[in-house]
């Protein structure tokens, strides 16, 4: 069996998903949350360095180590923020983060 | 002089309204904002006067306003300034000279043109001396019978501004301004029937009297209305000459013609029925007692309740031209004489046989007033003036000597106590009921003679209730003086303590007495015999049918004499219920128990009225307050419509849980229905 461009986008299209579900369906803490978003950025790029393959061009490649600086920044801010939460806060559970209730 | 006569009691009202605000702002400091306004120099000084009036407050006997004095003497004094003024100008327009004085020009909208002017001729100099004498006295009276109420400036303030409207009354030149003067008397008559107003059952005399007032003046405005759709113009000169090319006219109203002469005088009268408490609209003049006696002199004996007579007078020509309403004034003022005067009978409150004697004495003036005997209503207007404010001022005198004590079975045996209150009331009755050569035997008699002589069909129905009422006022007048004066004393400790009242209180029931005698004889010819067309002139008008005059002269003698018959028959009565055996009246009252009850209830017509007008009208105030305003205006209109508003903000604020996942599920479906939009929106026409 080869290994086509199509299993390429499915196995992008279940990290995805399983990222957003990973958002609005965790119940744990907020770490997890982050992860997701990694995952769904991985995603893309799975998809971003599959494209470029399948159509010979280099730019998806390029534009998928950015992905990956950003995401690396991205997760930096993110862990700094929730380090910061749980210093004034004493807990880092999705639970408990309703700030903005009205 | 006439603008005298007219606003110098309006500067004694504003001066000693102005002492009586000054007062209350020394009484209750701090209640006025101008207060915290003090330059700060004043402070200090403010902060002291402070101090002094609380620690007033606080005692048990509030003190008597600053300046009560000064007050009580500008409005007496001016005052008498005006009474002098007045029998000066009741001289003058008696010798021939009836003036106009323009004051000023008031309203000028459209074709509507009222002038602000003083019409002084026989009828309203008639009433100028009227007004002028009796407030002279009530007001000189009133510094002894007021002697001790703390709110003196503010009594003198409403009583020479009561005079003020009342002469504004009198001396009007059209409609409107007699409507001015009509509510200022109805205005101050609430004021004053309300003065104590720390006494509920004042208060709602008051409000009775007001509301009661409002009924006739609704109808009173209608009727200057309808002169004025009639005739395009309110003053009395201009009304008085259309008034007979008005004869015959109809005024169309939902279908219905009706005379407009007719339907105008009777709603004019419907004014004069509440302002003067004739029957149906009397209810609220008994419970007028309640204001202090001074008020009940002047205003509810008087002057006030007589401004209906004055009215029919002054519209004479009018009245003179539509026989049916002149039918329904004789009615109404014979019954309303009849059923004061059975009333009066059984009542135990001084002042109240008092009141009802001067609703009943105001019968007889509208009976005049019906017949066509202008002059005569005017007459007995004029005599009654006097010996009711008499009667009036000699039971708040007895009220005084008996420390505000009004039941005259708590009285008796008082002719020894006070000799000169005694003998002022003896001549007030005597001239009440009709005794030869006092005054209210000349004005009385002509009434019941001319109700004999008319030829109006209710005459005989007329004539028998005044004879009867004559019969009836002797009785419950002399029951008074029998009772409180004669007799042994009921109580004691109140007998112990009575004592004779100060000069002040005294000289008017002296003047007054001396009115009562005298202003009979002197003016029976200018009011009642062959010198009424050279003494009134044009005020007042006989229409050319109208003999009324003449005739009531040649009635046969049994008719002269009858009232003065039924003056001694009353008295032998009174005499001999409450002298002679003091017994019998228990006696009879427990065998006609029913009857009594009926008499002594007034009628049952406070009851009546409950049942047929206070409480409909509550009941429908009270639905549309409940049901109209609550449940459909305030359920549907801006607090329903902010209540809705209210909850559906509450709805949305739930949407906002705080929690991270819900904004994001929202995001993705935002997303997922954008895309999946763009998809099927461009997907298939790429």
């Amino acid at each position: 069996m080869t290994i086509t461009l199509g299993h390429y986008l499915t196995v992008a299209a279940i990290l995805f998903t399983l990222g957003i579900f990973g958002i609005f369906l965790n119940r744990k803490n907020v770490i997890v949350i982050l992860m997701s978003i990694e995952l769904i950025l991985l995603a893309v790029n799975i998809n971003l360095v599959a494209f470029s393959s399948f159509l010979g061009d280099l730019i998806g490649q390029i534009f998928a180590l950015l992905v990956l600086t950003v995401a690396a920044a991205e997760a930096a801010i993110g862990l700094a923020i929730l380090v910061v939460y749980f210093r004034n806060r004493k807990s880092i559970a999705v639970e408990d983060i309703n700030l903005m209730k009205g | 002089m006439y603008q005298a006569i007219v606003f110098l009691p309006l500067i004694g009202a504003i001066v000693a309204g102005l002492i009586s605000l000054a007062g209350a702002r020394a009484r209750h400091p701090g209640g006025s904002a101008s207060a915290k306004d003090q330059k700060d120099d004043h402070a200090h000084e403010q902060s002291q006067r402070d101090g002094v009036a609380h620690a007033d407050a606080h005692s048990a006997a509030e003190p008597a306003a600053v300046g009560s004095r000064s007050a009580e003497l500008i409005t007496t004094v001016l005052l008498f300034i005006a009474m002098i003024l007045s029998w000066i100008a009741f001289a003058r327009v008696g010798f021939g000279q009836d003036a106009r004085v323009q004051v000023a020009s008031w309203i000028a909208v459209g074709d509507l043109r009222v002038d602000w002017a003083l019409r002084v001729d026989t009828l309203t100099a008639v009433m100028l001396v009227v007004v002028t004498t009796i407030s002279s006295f009530v007001h000189l009276y009133s510094i002894g019978y007021m002697e001790e109420d703390p709110y003196r400036p503010r009594f003198f303030a409403y009583l020479s501004l009561f005079t003020f409207a009342m002469l504004a009354l009198v001396t009007s030149d059209n409609l409107v301004q007699l409507f001015f003067g009509w509510e200022g008397v109805g205005l101050m008559s609430y004021l004053l029937i309300g003065f104590w107003f720390h006494k509920p059952e004042a208060n709602a005399a008051a409000i009775k009297a007001f509301v009661v007032n409002r009924i006739g003046d609704f109808g009173f405005a209608l009727g200057i209305f309808a002169v004025f759709m009639m005739t395009n113009a309110v003053d009395f000169t201009t009304v008085f000459a259309q008034a007979p090319s008005l004869t015959g006219k109809t005024i169309h109203f939902l279908a219905w013609d009706v005379d407009a002469l007719t339907l105008i005088c009777l709603l004019l009268f419907m004014g004069a029925m509440g302002k003067s408490a004739q029957f149906l609209l009397h209810t609220w003049l008994p419970d007028a007692m309640e204001g202090p006696t001074p008020v009940s002199a002047l205003i509810h004996a008087a002057t006030m309740v007589t401004a209906g007579v004055f009215m029919v007078a002054r519209l004479s020509p009018l009245f003179e031209l539509a026989p049916v309403a002149q039918t329904f004034v004789i009615v109404v003022g014979a019954t309303t004489a009849l059923f004061a005067a059975t009333v009066g009978l059984v009542q135990n409150d001084i002042k109240r046989i008092v009141a009802y004697s001067t609703c009943s004495q105001l019968g007889y003036m509208f009976v005049a007033m019906g017949v066509g005997a202008y002059s005569v209503g005017m007459f007995h207007l004029f005599t009654h003036a006097f010996f009711k404010a008499l009667l009036f001022l000699g039971s708040g005198s007895v009220i005084m000597a008996m420390h505000h004590e009004q039941d005259i079975w708590k009285m008796g045996g008082l002719k020894d106590k006070i000799p000169f209150t005694y003998a002022m009331m003896i001549i007030g009755t005597l001239a009440l009921t009709g005794f030869p050569l006092t005054a209210g035997y000349f004005s009385k008699d002509a009434i019941i003679e001319a109700a004999f002589a008319t030829k109006n069909p209710v005459a005989i129905y007329a004539f028998a209730c005044t004879v009867a009422a004559a019969a009836l006022t002797s009785f419950y007048s002399w029951r008074l003086i029998l009772v409180t004066f004669h007799g042994h004393p009921h109580d004691r400790s109140h007998y112990d303590h009575a004592r004779e009242n100060p000069m002040v209180v005294l000289v008017p029931l002296a003047v007054l007495a001396a009115g009562s005698i005298l202003a009979g004889y002197p003016f029976k010819d200018l009011f009642a015999g062959e010198e009424i067309k050279d003494f009134f002139r044009g005020s007042l008008y006989f229409a050319d049918g109208n003999h009324i005059i003449e005739d009531m002269h040649h009635v046969p003698a049994w008719v002269a004499v009858a009232p003065t018959i039924m003056m001694a028959l009353g008295f032998l009565v009174a005499w001999h219920f409450y002298i002679r055996k003091p017994a019998l009246p228990g006696e009879l009252a427990r065998q006609h128990e029913p009857l009594y009850r009926f008499l002594l209830n007034k009628w049952y017509f406070d009851e009546l009225y409950d049942v047929l007008l206070v409480r409909p009208t509550l009941w429908l105030g009270r639905l549309l307050w409940k049901g109209g305003d609550g449940w459909l205006i305030d359920g549907f209109g801006p607090d329903g419509v902010s209540a809705r508003v209210l909850d559906v903000t509450r709805n949305v604020v739930r949407l906002q849980t705080g929690y991270l996942y819900h904004y994001a599920f929202a995001m993705l479906i935002g997303v997922a229905a954008l895309i999946t939009w763009f998809i099927f929106r461009f997907g298939g026409a790429g």
